[in-house]
């Protein structure tokens, strides 16, 4: 009981911050259907940014990410900017074959400045507490809350913001809201730069509760975020993070009983089959069928 | 005459909303049937129930004596059922002989195995594909066009080719989408000749959806009228024309009723 | 047909055979006459793999417009499938005989993985299927990771080198001359017809189902042709050689070259394979090139060089004899 409940920490924390790189995903499809393969780098550049920032100002934690958030909304910005609105009324293919070109890119730009993995230093005192035998950290703490709290604050953008409401009209139909006068090219860049912000939270975090930076983390990592978003319904946020979760718990509990190299396996096998037997994911909905 | 197709209480759901209900017709053997009615009446809906586009939710559909229902669309076309579309829908990239000779290919036995491998009996076939699709598009005129994209033909050439690729099906049936769209009515006249000398040349039976009523009038042996995929009248044309619903059902929304 | 044409057409028809012949003595001395390096050997060789494995993902890409991102999983398949036999099974056995067997063992096993990709494309389109091919290049190689038989992570060592120039040359001339028979056949034709409106192939009676069998289980065969030569040129794989990167290196020589086009797939082979041999010096940064000239062909030429264009010495003939004497009796009936 101990054990699972200790297993069940664990899940939310890899969960929370697969949501937080899920959500942003989900968001791009949900405006654009357009698979955004770069994130995942964005995510990446998130640790990296944040390693950076200390070496040359030791900031406090939350002032990292605020920084980190801030810069990479910029960076998802610039990316949606210059490599996609280009390409938004070219066939899907190109957009789908640049975004990945794109997230290459960073990731091996990356590589070629940071070779190596490094360490992320502390940025906070990490104290341990025991509830009953369980275990719990500050740092899980942390990760957990500011992961749930900004899911919350994005919920409430969404619903109640007039931001919000411009999003979820140009996901249900682009071409009608351009001639309704909303300035659909904001609204695009803004969702860009919220879901990459939130990417780079969740590098942040990552970084700090699995204390190793390296630029393959944007594929091992952030792709993994991905195939939860396509598990949950890729466009759905509340998949999103439903997908994450999930993800999450399943991952913990392979490496639990399976050596820790089948996780891609078990990971990319659940998609596989979540597609096969719900094409559009568990809350997802199908496109109106175009004949 | 027998009837060469049927629907037997075919009904189309979508999310709740029927888009055809309870809808039986027949189409009797080299009849010209128009099928007409106001924009939304589910025509096109219909259309792609009868090749197989869509499942229907419930009924059935008879082609020349045998259940149709549920086969893939690529099987009911070689059974002899072509159409063209409403809006053009042709392999614009792909030139006007490839575009003719995919039709005309669907019905070429050649195993993947022999087209890899360009085994004599698959030229054979190429052959074969070849000179017939070059023998239509001479008749239909459109023989110094081969080598164009499909996609770079004026209108009324993609029109006439889609017709043309529909016939390389070798078609009993030929199902039209509102052929004459777009088109002026002395333009639509020579469409009504030229479709009646196809119908003649193929010995086809064809249903039209039309909402030239000049041309559903002299085309027409017998007229189909549905609303709100309901079947509301039928019959001769000058019968179809005196009706007091479709009068009503017409002026509701165009009021052009010749 | 006139005397002309015809003997335009006996010229034609025997020359390509002949010169395909000619090229596969050539190549099989060339080593020996030592007018050509090992360096250039490699550089010859790899780009003949690379070639097969460019037309062969342009097939799915390309003719039938998807986007799969895959390749790099057939390839493995076929690369470990081939070197379990060389290496492990019949290490003893003569390898003039083994070799082409363990190459087409190599195609086939990844052809069979096509079988389930293939179906899975009936239903899913687009972004999706993207999805499923990148889930199956991941399954591969997590999964190859994970099986000691086959060295798991470290992968296989000590694969004799068996690819010659000679059998690159031969397997590079099979694939194209299937692939072009294929593309200019019903098939192809259908395969085209997909990328433009499936519902319209459908409607004109293309079995899209068995165009989109073909056309997969076509492409990871030669992929697993292409895997296979590549593990006995290096001598040496290992799971992470089949990684995303691989498959993007693929992709850009397919939009490089051009779509749906033979000799695109050839030119954009080529030119990437020699591209990253001159920017071998620079490391880690050779791989942010790659992926970078594919964001500026997606911007600024989508099509590649040659999209849906090929040079007609690579297109096969077709004679047909015309019937006038239908023309003259259409005239009288049809309308304008």
């Amino acid at each position: 009981m101990k054990y699972l409940a200790q297993q069940a920490i664990n899940a939310l924390q890899l969960g929370s911050i697969y949501a937080l790189i899920a959500l942003g995903y989900s968001m791009v499809y949900g405006v654009l259907t357009m698979i955004n393969f770069a994130h995942g780098d964005v995510f990446m550049l998130g640790a990296f940014f944040c390693l950076l920032l200390i070496a040359i100002v030791p900031v406090p934690f939350w002032l990292a990410l605020i920084v980190v958030m801030g810069a990479t909304a910029v960076l998802g910005t610039l990316i949606e900017r210059f490599a996609y609105r280009p390409l938004r009324n070219a066939p899907r293919v190109s957009a789908i074959i640049t975004a990945l070109g794109c997230g290459l890119v960073i990731q091996n730009t990356t590589l070629g400045i940071s070779p190596y993995a490094r360490p992320m230093p502390h940025l906070l005192d990490n104290v341990t507490y025991q509830f009953s035998g369980i275990t719990i950290t500050t740092l899980q703490i942390i990760i957990i809350g500011v992961s749930v709290g900004l899911m919350i604050v994005l919920d409430f953008l969404i619903r109640k913001t007039s931001f919000g409401m411009a999003m979820r009209a140009i996901a249900s139909d682009r071409a009608t809201v351009s001639l309704l006068g909303v300035p659909a090219n904001q609204v695009i860049a803004v969702t860009f730069a919220l879901g990459a912000a939130l990417g780079g939270a969740a590098g942040l975090l990552y970084g700090m509760a699995y204390p190793v930076v390296s630029a393959a983390m944007g594929i091992t990592v952030g792709w993994k975020a991905f195939v939860a978003a396509v598990i949950g319904g890729i466009g759905n946020m509340r998949g999103a993070v439903l997908g994450a979760f999930l993800l999450g718990a399943v991952e913990v509990m392979t490496v639990a009983v399976l050596p820790s190299t089948y996780r891609d396996l078990i990971a990319y096998s659940l998609l596989l089959l979540i597609l096969i037997f719900k094409p559009h994911g568990l809350l997802g909905k199908p496109a109106l069928h175009k004949a | 005459m027998s009837a060469l197709l049927e629907t037997c209480h075919l009904t189309r759901e979508f999310g709740g909303l029927r888009a055809i209900g309870d809808l039986s017709i027949a189409v009797k053997r080299g009849e010209i049937l128009g099928i007409i009615g106001p924009n939304g009446a589910g025509k096109t809906t219909l259309f792609n129930l009868l090749t197989g586009i869509y499942p229907p939710s419930y009924g059935d559909i008879l082609f020349d004596g045998r259940s149709i229902t549920g086969l893939q669309p690529s099987r009911i076309a070689r059974l002899g059922m072509a159409r063209t579309f409403q809006n053009i829908r042709l392999f614009r990239q792909l030139s006007v002989l490839e575009n003719v000779r995919i039709a005309y290919d669907s019905g070429l036995a050649c195993s993947p195995l022999d087209a890899m491998l360009r085994s004599p009996w698959a030229l054979l076939r190429e052959r074969e594909s070849v000179e017939a699709s070059m023998e239509l598009l001479e008749m239909f005129q459109l023989g110094s066009h081969v080598e164009d994209r499909a996609g770079d033909l004026s209108y009324g050439a993609q029109r006439r080719l889609e017709i043309v690729r529909a016939l390389a099906l070798k078609p009993t049936l030929l199902l039209l989408d509102e052929p004459a769209a777009g088109m002026n009515p002395s333009e639509a006249m020579q469409l009504t000749d030229f479709l009646r000398w196809v119908h003649d040349k193929f010995s086809l039976t064809i249903v039209l959806i039309e909402h030239h009523m000049q041309m559903v009038m002299a085309l027409c042996d017998r007229i189909e009228v549905i609303e709100f995929g309901v079947r509301i009248a039928g019959g001769k044309p000058e019968d179809v024309k005196a009706d007091p619903r479709v009068i009503e059902a017409y002026l509701g929304t165009e009021g052009e009723l010749p | 047909m006139n005397m002309i044409g015809m003997t335009a057409w006996t010229k034609s028809r025997y020359l390509p055979p002949v010169l395909l012949v000619a090229g596969l003595i050539v190549t099989a001395i060339l080593p020996d006459t030592g007018l050509v390096n090992d360096y250039l050997q490699f550089v010859i060789v790899s780009v003949a793999i690379n070639a097969i494995l460019c037309v062969s993902l342009n097939l799915v890409n390309g003719w039938m417009g998807e986007f799969s991102v895959g390749h790099a999983g057939f390839m493995a398949l076929g690369a470990y499938a081939s070197a379990i036999l060389t290496v492990k099974l019949f290490p003893a056995a003569p390898p003039a005989l083994l070799f082409p067997v363990a190459v087409l063992i190599g195609g086939c096993v990844a052809g069979l993985a096509g079988i389930p990709v293939g179906i899975l494309s009936f239903k899913t389109r687009g972004d999706y299927l993207a999805i499923i091919t990148l889930a199956f290049l991941m399954i591969v190689k997590s999964g190859l990771e994970n099986i000691p038989y086959t060295g798991g992570p470290r992968g296989l060592l000590g694969i004799p080198r068996l690819t010659t120039v000679a059998w690159a040359y031969f397997w590079c001339v099979v694939t194209f001359w299937v692939i072009r028979n294929l593309v200019y056949s019903k098939y192809g034709r259908g395969i085209a017809a997909i990328r433009e409106d499936e519902v319209a192939a459908e409607a004109m009676g293309v079995n899209t189902r068995t165009a989109k069998l073909v056309a997969f289980v076509t492409s990871s065969f030669f992929a697993g042709v292409a895997g296979a030569l590549f593990a006995h040129q290096l001598q040496f794989i290992n799971p992470s050689a089949f990684d995303i990167l691989k498959s993007t290196e693929i992709l850009v020589m397919v939009y490089l070259g051009g779509v749906a086009s033979l000799g695109g797939s050839l030119l954009g082979a080529g030119g990437v394979t020699i591209l990253t041999q001159c920017l071998q010096p620079l490391g880690t940064w050779r791989m942010v090139v790659l992926p970078a000239l594919l964001v500026l062909l997606m911007l600024f030429r989508p099509g590649g060089i040659m999209g849906y264009r090929d040079w007609n010495w690579l297109k096969p003939r077709i004679s047909f004899r015309p019937r006038l004497e239908v023309k003259a009796d259409a005239k009288q009936e049809t309308i304008p």
